[in-house]
């Protein structure tokens, strides 16, 4: 079907340190992609450089055959690349519900003279999020929880929560990290679940992830990250073996193996 | 609290504030009603970017003045009918917010406060100097009342009383509560409180932070405007300490006081600092050392004011029962 | 030509004054991130602390701006110990109201105790001295001089000392100091106590140069945040030029263009630095 994301050649520098460097590789449309490598790898930096939170120094960004290198990051969700954070990040002052309403803000038009005079296009528009932010609800499983306030609920519930809002904003491709932090092996499973879900229903997924036992389970392709560039790349069978990779993680002397 | 008991508590103060200058006739207490009246009005737009978007801005004073300055302004040198002032002056104020807020708006946090408290300070030392627009120290005095509105069978309201001039302010201060009501309850709220949440989820969401931030900003200014334009006209004089820091900083009182993020709490903020004082006679030197030490003491124990506590209360004995109802 | 000399020399007076206030607003807000709003106030005190000894019981100039050094360091403390650590926690923005909730109290608390009235700083060292045609009185070339000593005393007991050296390291890595043993809290009350003293040095120091008043500290408190955020706030260098540059830009400006309007050069140029580079000179850039 064709890449939907084309990193060429990324570089970021943080005064004379490479965070990332000169880095390429494509997202097949439809499959799941995991990027990992040891701590410090650069992986997060690889998302912000893509949403465009960060700017790099160097290298282009293309989704869908368009350049968005360097686009803020609310205009590269509006054309359809979402994320969620590595510290679950929620408005944690708001109701599960008033969470996912805000979230498709970014899909509806009304603006302060609707608000004020209550237009029909008001009433359209925040009868939309309120749908959307419900068929999102189900879809992650949160539907008993739509009232509670963000800050209560239990952590397997706030990931969930986290991955709503950011597939509440109808992405193609959506850039997960870490999803399944700090949640038990039971909870890992419901996640993985879900994360399968996300696929089945047309998007596009990027995963950071360190627990190499869902890596291998759900990717389709393994990208692996080290010291900022790209170390191998491919099936996860194929990476597994790689000794390059196992030397990354394990230290020199394992490789050999 | 259930709809049916605030519905009759909102009708219960609404009949109580219309009834009020049948009442009471002493002009002293009339006087300090009207005034909490418009520091209700300023205390409610600064809530509007500082409780509902999250930053501190402490350039309030500047904009109450810059409305209450141009109102004057056009009333007494360009002999313009109050009534067409009132919105023209309120929409300078709203425009200068637009102008300051495009630079500062680009800060946050303490910067963003620093950098609005300086523009304050600038539109001061501007107003104070500038004596050929604004008669600097000397002031402005004459400035008249609103004209009177004529009615369609004859006769006509003028503005001439006490008590019309509070009926005028209350009017302005339903208009200013439901106006931002709608507006804070709408998606565009929404967008506000987002904002405040956390910035940067806001943005990788969608929502465009700059622009949120600017609207919420103007439309702040603009009801200080209305605020200014309305003090204006009531008290007749204008010197420029009515746009120094010290406003700003009084607004930031009432409305952390009474809580912020909340409607109710501006009002509630105001009354109090504005009329307790006055009651009880503490001497005004007294009146500052309690505001700085109750600001202090209910940043690090109450952030939310007194209304949010009230708020937080009703919300732990929620999850007391929905613990409850799950065990 | 004379009257460039001489503002030039009142600028430097000036950056050094505003430099000498600032040292103590960056070193509290490198260490413990919390943009202390009151600390032209606490500078306030202390002017007055030192005008209460020597004009009532005669206390040799000096020996005051010791004990008012000593004095404020113990308020600066105190200060941290009751307001800003209950707020650690919080967003920074809290610790900033809760310095405007301050600011008021001991702006109100002073008009209270020593009344709204401006009074004169006696001092001995006010006859002007004349070199190369430029007048000078002693007591502003003492303000360049003291500013000069603290700025490298302070720049020794940061990187010479191991009190310094702890110190830096919270700023560094709170987490990290916490792991090796290091009393965060203490640390906190000393960085705040040693800020608060430096005010109070430049107090005593600038007093005798204009007047008291309960008033005083608001502008030096602003003028302290505009140079640190134009050096960068956290850095002692930076402080520094941050307070020469305003120093030199005020005395300059308002010889030449206008004395109405020199406040706005404060002001102006801390919109301009906030709007294109809120780091300041010595902070890193953005993202």
């Amino acid at each position: 079907m064709g890449a939907i994301l084309t990193i060429q050649g990324l570089t970021r520098f943080f005064g004379g340190l490479a965070a990332v460097m000169d880095l390429s590789f494509q997202v097949q449309s439809g499959e799941i992609l995991s990027l990992i490598g040891p701590n410090g790898a650069g992986k997060t930096t690889v998302f912000n450089l893509i949403t465009g939170t960060l700017l790099p120094t160097q290298g282009k960004v293309l989704f869908q055959d368009h350049e968005i290198t360097g686009l803020r990051p609310y205009k590269t969700t509006a054309l359809g690349v979402a994320r969620t954070f590595q510290t679950t990040s929620l408005f944690y002052d708001e109701t599960v519900i008033d969470n996912l309403i805000v979230s498709y803000r970014c899909r509806t038009r009304m603006g302060l003279w609707d608000a004020l005079f209550q237009t029909g296009r008001s009433r359209e528009d925040e009868r939309r999020c309120r749908q959307k932010a419900e068929e999102t609800l189900e879809f992650i499983g949160l539907m008993e929880r739509a009232s509670e306030l963000a800050r209560n609920i239990p952590q397997e519930s706030q990931k969930r929560l986290a991955l709503g809002l950011a597939l509440v904003t109808e992405p193609k491709l959506l850039l997960l990290d870490e999803p399944v932090g700090g949640l038990t092996e039971e909870e890992n499973i419901g996640m993985m679940a879900l994360i399968q879900k996300v696929r089945a229903s047309g998007i596009t997924v990027l995963l950071i992830e360190h627990k190499m036992k869902i890596v291998m389970n759900i990717s389709d392709r393994i990208v692996v990250l080290n010291y900022g560039q790209k170390i191998a790349e491919g099936l996860p069978q194929e990476v597994g073996r790689n000794s390059a990779v196992i030397e990354a993680y394990l230290g020199a002397g394992y490789g050999e193996n | 609290m259930n709809r049916m008991v605030r519905k009759w508590l909102i009708l219960t103060i609404l009949v109580i504030s219309v009834i009020i200058p049948l009442v009471v006739t002493n002009k002293y207490y009339m006087n300090i009603l009207i005034m909490s009246g418009i520091w209700s009005i300023v205390a409610l737009s600064l809530n509007l970017i500082l409780g509902y978007t999250g930053q501190v801005n402490l350039a309030h004073g500047a904009f109450f003045g810059i409305g209450a300055y141009a109102s004057a302004l056009m009333m007494l040198k360009l002999n313009m009918n109050f009534w067409l002032v009132l919105p023209l002056a309120a929409a300078i104020a709203g425009f200068f917010g637009f102008l300051i807020g495009l630079p500062a708006l680009r800060t946050r946090g303490s910067y963003f406060a620093i950098g609005t408290l300086c523009f304050n300070i600038i539109v001061t030392l501007i107003v104070d100097r500038w004596e050929g627009l604004t008669e600097g120290a000397r002031g402005l005095m004459g400035i008249p009342g609103p004209s009177p509105i004529p009615l369609p069978w004859g006769g006509e309201i003028t503005f001439k009383t006490m008590a019309a001039q509070y009926y005028l302010v209350l009017c302005f201060l339903l208009l200013t509560i439901f106006v931002l009501r709608r507006i804070i309850q709408s998606l565009v709220g929404r967008t506000f409180r987002a904002i405040r949440g956390n910035e940067e989820l806001a943005e990788a969401v969608g929502i465009q932070p700059m622009r949120t931030k600017i609207l919420s900003f103007t439309v702040s200014c603009f009801f200080a405007g209305i605020g200014g334009v309305l003090y204006a006209s009531y008290i007749g004089f204008l010197s420029p300490e009515i746009t120094d820091y010290h406003v700003s900083f009084d607004s930031l009182i009432y409305v952390m006081i009474g809580g912020v993020g909340t409607i109710v709490g501006p009002i509630i903020g105001t009354l109090l600092i504005v009329t307790l004082p006055e009651t009880l006679h503490i001497a005004a030197e007294f009146r500052l050392l309690l505001y700085g030490l109750i600001l202090i003491v209910m940043i690090i124990y109450l952030p939310r004011g007194i209304v949010g506590w009230l708020k937080s209360l009703k919300e732990r004995k929620r999850k007391q029962e929905v613990s409850w109802e799950q065990s | 030509m004379v009257l460039f000399f001489q503002q030039l020399v009142n600028g430097i007076m000036l950056g050094a004054a505003y430099s000498l206030v600032a040292l103590g607003l960056t070193l509290i807000y490198g260490i413990l991130h919390i943009p202390n709003f009151a600390h032209g106030h606490k500078y306030m005190w202390a002017a007055f602390t030192s005008l209460f000894l020597v004009v009532n019981f005669h206390t040799n100039y000096w020996v005051s701006l010791v004990i008012a050094m000593v004095v404020l360091g113990f308020v600066g403390a105190g200060v941290e110990r009751l307001v800003y650590r209950p707020l650690r926690n919080a967003p920074h923005i809290n610790s900033f109201i809760a310095a405007i909730g301050l600011l008021l109290f001991l702006e109100s608390l002073s008009l209270i105790f020593w009344g709204a009235d401006f009074r004169r700083f006696p001092t001995l060292y006010d006859k002007p001295i004349h070199i190369f045609g430029v007048a000078i009185t002693l007591q502003r070339l003492l303000v360049i001089v003291a500013a000069a000593l603290f700025i490298i005393l302070l720049q020794v007991f940061i990187k010479r000392t191991w009190l310094g050296a702890t110190i830096e390291a919270v700023a560094q890595n709170p987490e990290g100091a916490q792991l090796v043993g290091i009393s965060i809290d203490r640390v906190s009350s000393l960085t705040f106590g040693i800020g608060t003293s430096l005010a109070a040095a430049a107090a005593t120091l600038i007093a005798p140069i204009f007047l008291v008043y309960p008033t005083m500290g608001a502008m030096p408190n602003l003028k302290a945040f505009v140079v640190i955020i134009i050096g960068g706030m956290g850095s002692i260098p930076g402080a520094v030029i941050g307070g020469l540059m305003l120093g030199l830009m005020e005395a300059l400006g308002g010889g030449y263009i206008s004395t109405d309007y020199k406040d706005l050069f404060a002001f102006g140029a801390l919109v301009t630095f906030l709007t294109f580079r809120p780091t300041g000179l010595f902070g890193k850039g953005v993202r």
